[in-house]
């Protein structure tokens, strides 16, 4: 894409996106940390991951600066105009995530009293899940609306493992009634990790809102494809 | 999708040999708003003036195509340039009212062509300029030249001007081009007002103006046009390349 | 970054500028105060005429030889303009048959050039003494020149005025009116609003510029080939002259009609002809009053220079002596700028004076005239 006639312009935009990046990396770090500090149950880890969050929470905060400058300065159109609007909603799902992670870590720290004696398939969840934020961070920084379509499209798998987990805590907890609290624990990080990868949807469906100006939010996988393939949506 | 009040096929026009307009097809709707947008020298104006023949009075002016104002062909030979113009009318980059009163201002083109007798023309003056919104400001001064009116007034005593002759469609040229933020917005809002009774369109290049008054866009670049749509798509997501990077300001 | 050194010598360069326009003005400034200081100074001893007060006998034979009618040491004194009336006025009052009457005589052109001690005057020395003598007793006097206003020419210097000039160059100048306004207004607007673009009207257009450029005195050879030769308009006459004059001013008033209607901005056109109206109404409702004013201006400024043009009415034979003021403009007459010039070639010193008054009249015609023309611009102006 050509340059705009005003360059200062470019380098808001260039560091907007950087900053959403950095961000992402963070964000990215500390769901891994967090993850790995439950299944390791280790204390320090947890801690470090609940602290950086003030990092995140900082970027988003000179996003949104950067963002409120560009709407009233430059009063964008087009595709800077879906740009800032999608990177607008992003910003959120990406300190959202950050959110999430920092209530796994905290969970790490609930469960130290009466540790958990299985995991079940928490790490592999975790990895998914993690893959899934970093796709989406991908196709954002590529403006890959196929790899965001990938995220969408796996996004299901995640939400049946969270099933499978939740059911199994559920065994569990009727099983041993002294595992109640670590299955809870353990359900709710599961949770948590479900809704870090809908937030991963959604920042994926923001990439394609701005690379395509579709909005797919709130329809089918079907129908997504078949609104990119350029037919009309169906009404209904 | 309403009908269309203005159709144009096929337009092509030239000034000697230099081919200013190279085919435009484009429909505008009856009692919406059409901006025209593009940058200077795309031949937007030029079909504007196309649209009540005011091409005609330029020399080695030469037009090719259809213009059909419902249905009927305003190039046809047997058109009458006078009552073409007054059916479409016409409002002006710089405000133009003549050196006389406000009402002879209005008062002057319903004389001209007979379309009131002495009686009715104080009801007719009143009428345009309640229309065009600036009665309550000149009520009392309408024997008062009309050039001592602000730019803003004087813009909007060239509406109720155009108004005045009872016009379907009404063409305008960068109305607001000459004057300051206040009284553009109080034309835009004349605008909005006046839509639900003409067929109006605009050639702007106030990109935010086109946005924020018309229900369609239509993008022009070197004399062709490039892309027709619905203002908010064309703002949000324009399908050609060159209407995304002029209106994101990436041109040249 | 400028030094200040090359800020100063631009400011000197700028002054040094100023001053040599300064100069340029005052010069011709002073040309112009010394004009009008001579030609005044000239002029007013013209306004005044001395008159004798004679003894003048009503008697039969003053019928054949109006000399007779005042005693001989008087008649190389008082002007023939005033014995020659005596036999038309003892014809129009019989009673003074017979009388002798005191009365005031226009005194001959050198007892008027004496007494205003000009060199040059012709009076012969034996009537020096005498006219002294009159003058000491009262006998003669100074009184306004009513008959500068009120006569035409005349050989007798005393008894020659500017009327029939006047007249002349009044009757000239409304022919010059009357054909060159409405032709030369016609033709710009055609050209201006009207004509297409091509070949022909732009070789028009170039014609009619370089017309305005053309020395005057051809427009006489061609007033006489076409109006006298051919048309048979009289020689000398008014209507030669005035034609020969429409002819010149012409491309003056054309080029000034179409300066006047192309600065009428564009803007009230395309308002007029957005609302419908035809060709003829832009023109006629719009066009033409806001270019009235200046359309005035420079006719007026065209007629001011044809008034006080000489060269081509000598080609036409208005250069001729007329003492009676034109009565119709068929009549042979003369113009102002002529009549100054026949008097200038005059011998006579009490010409010389009333040349100079006679450029004045001009002068104040033609200063008139543009007066005129920018009180009517001002007056018909309109601001947009």
């Amino acid at each position: 894409m050509q340059q705009h006639t005003m360059k200062r312009f470019d380098e808001e935009l260039d560091t907007l996106r950087e900053l959403i990046l950095a961000m992402g990396g963070l964000v990215e770090r500390a769901v891994g940390n967090a993850v790995k500090s439950m299944v390791e149950q280790n204390e320090k880890l947890a801690k470090k991951t609940i602290k950086r969050d003030r990092a995140i929470n900082a970027l988003e905060v000179q996003c949104d600066e950067i963002i409120r400058d560009i709407l009233v300065r430059r009063q964008p159109a087009a595709g800077d105009l879906r740009f800032i609007m999608g990177v607008n909603k992003l910003v959120t799902d990406i300190e959202r995530m950050g959110d999430l992670a920092i209530g796994i870590a905290k969970g790490t720290i609930y469960s130290l009293e009466n540790p958990p004696r299985v995991f079940s398939n928490l790490d592999i969840m975790g990895e998914k899940v993690l893959r899934q934020v970093d796709r989406a961070l991908e196709a954002f920084s590529r403006g890959d609306t196929e790899l965001a379509m990938t995220v969408i499209e796996k996004d299901d798998g995640i939400d049946s493992l969270y099933k499978r987990m939740y059911r199994e805590m559920l065994t569990y907890m009727m099983e041993d009634p002294h595992s109640i609290s670590s299955s809870i624990i353990l359900s709710n990080v599961a949770k948590n990790l479900e809704r870090i990868s809908d937030h991963a949807t959604n920042i994926a469906e923001m990439v394609i809102y701005i690379e395509q100006g579709h909005d797919i939010r709130h329809v089918d996988h079907e129908a997504a494809a078949r609104i990119l393939a350029g037919e009309e949506p169906e009404d209904d | 999708m309403s009908k269309a009040k203005i159709s144009v096929s096929n337009l092509k026009l030239w000034y000697g040999n230099n081919e200013a307009l190279h085919g435009i097809d484009v429909e505008f709707q009856a009692k919406k708003v059409t901006a025209l947008i593009g940058p200077s020298g795309c031949g937007k104006s030029t079909l504007l003036r196309c649209l009540n023949r005011m091409n005609d009075r330029i020399v080695g002016c030469r037009v090719d195509g259809n213009v059909l104002l419902d249905g009927n062909d305003i190039y046809a030979p047997d058109v009458d340039v006078v009552e073409l113009r007054t059916n479409v009318g016409m409002v002006f980059q710089k405000p133009n009212p003549f050196p006389k009163s406000i009402y002879e201002n209005i008062v002057y083109a319903p004389q001209i062509h007979g379309m009131v007798d002495k009686t009715g023309m104080d009801e007719l003056v009143e009428t345009s300029l309640r229309k065009a919104s600036i009665w309550d400001e000149v009520k009392d001064k309408l024997h008062e030249p009309g050039t001592a009116l602000s730019g803003g007034q004087q813009q909007r005593l060239c509406i109720a001007r155009t108004i005045a002759v009872k016009p379907d469609v009404i063409l305008m040229d960068e109305p607001c081009s000459a004057l300051d933020p206040i009284a553009t917005a109080k034309i835009e809002e004349l605008i909005d007002e006046l839509k639900s009774e003409y067929t109006i369109i605009m050639v702007t290049h106030n990109m935010q103006q086109a946005a924020r008054v018309s229900d369609h866009t239509a993008f022009f670049y070197m004399g062709d046009l490039i892309e027709f749509g619905n203002t908010s798509d064309i703002f949000t997501k324009p399908q050609q390349q060159q209407t995304e990077d002029y209106i994101t300001g990436r041109f040249g | 970054m400028s030094s200040p050194s090359n800020l100063k010598r631009r400011y000197r360069a700028d002054k040094r500028f100023k001053l040599y326009g300064i100069a340029a003005i005052a010069f011709s400034l002073c040309f112009l105060t010394f004009f009008f200081v001579d030609i005044i100074g000239k002029a007013i001893p013209a306004f005044e005429q001395a008159y004798i007060q004679v003894p003048v006998t009503y008697n039969e034979a003053l019928k054949s030889n109006y000399n007779k009618a005042i005693p001989k040491a008087y008649r190389r004194l008082v002007s023939k303009a005033f014995l020659r009336t005596l036999p038309q006025k003892l014809e129009a009052h019989p009673e003074l048959l017979g009388t002798t009457q005191p009365e005031w005589a226009l005194a001959n052109h050198r007892v008027d050039q004496f007494l205003k001690q000009h060199e040059g005057h012709g009076l012969k020395k034996k009537y020096r003494s005498k006219v002294e003598q009159l003058y000491q007793e009262d006998k003669i006097e100074f009184r306004f020149n009513a008959n500068f206003f009120s006569r035409g020419d005349s050989k007798m210097a005393e008894n020659a005025g500017v009327l029939a000039a006047v007249m002349g160059s009044v009757l000239v100048l409304l022919i010059t009116i009357l054909v060159a306004v409405p032709i030369g207004v016609m033709t710009a607007i055609y050209l201006e609003e009207f004509a297409p673009d091509n070949k022909f009207t732009q070789a028009i257009e170039v014609n009619i510029n370089n017309l305005a450029a053309i020395p005057s005195i051809l427009y006489g050879l061609l007033g006489l080939a076409i109006f006298i030769n051919v048309m048979g308009v009289p020689r000398s006459s008014a209507l030669a002259g005035g034609l020969t004059l429409a002819l010149m001013t012409l491309p003056v008033i054309i080029i000034s009609t179409r300066a006047a209607l192309r600065s009428v901005p564009q803007s009230i056109r395309d308002a007029a002809y957005g609302l419908g109206a035809s060709n003829l109404q832009v023109v006629m409702h719009h066009v033409l009053p806001l270019a009235f004013p200046g359309i005035l201006t420079g006719s007026i400024i065209g007629l001011a220079q044809a008034m006080g043009e000489t060269a081509p009415l000598l080609i036409v034979g208005m250069m001729a002596y007329i003492p009676e003021a034109p009565s119709s403009i068929l009549n042979a007459a003369t113009v102002l700028p002529a009549q100054v010039y026949t008097w200038s070639s005059e011998s006579m010193r009490a010409f010389e004076e009333r040349t100079a008054a006679g450029i004045l009249v001009l002068l104040v015609v033609l200063l008139s005239l543009n007066a005129l023309a920018v009180y009517l611009r001002k007056r018909f102006e309109v601001r947009w």
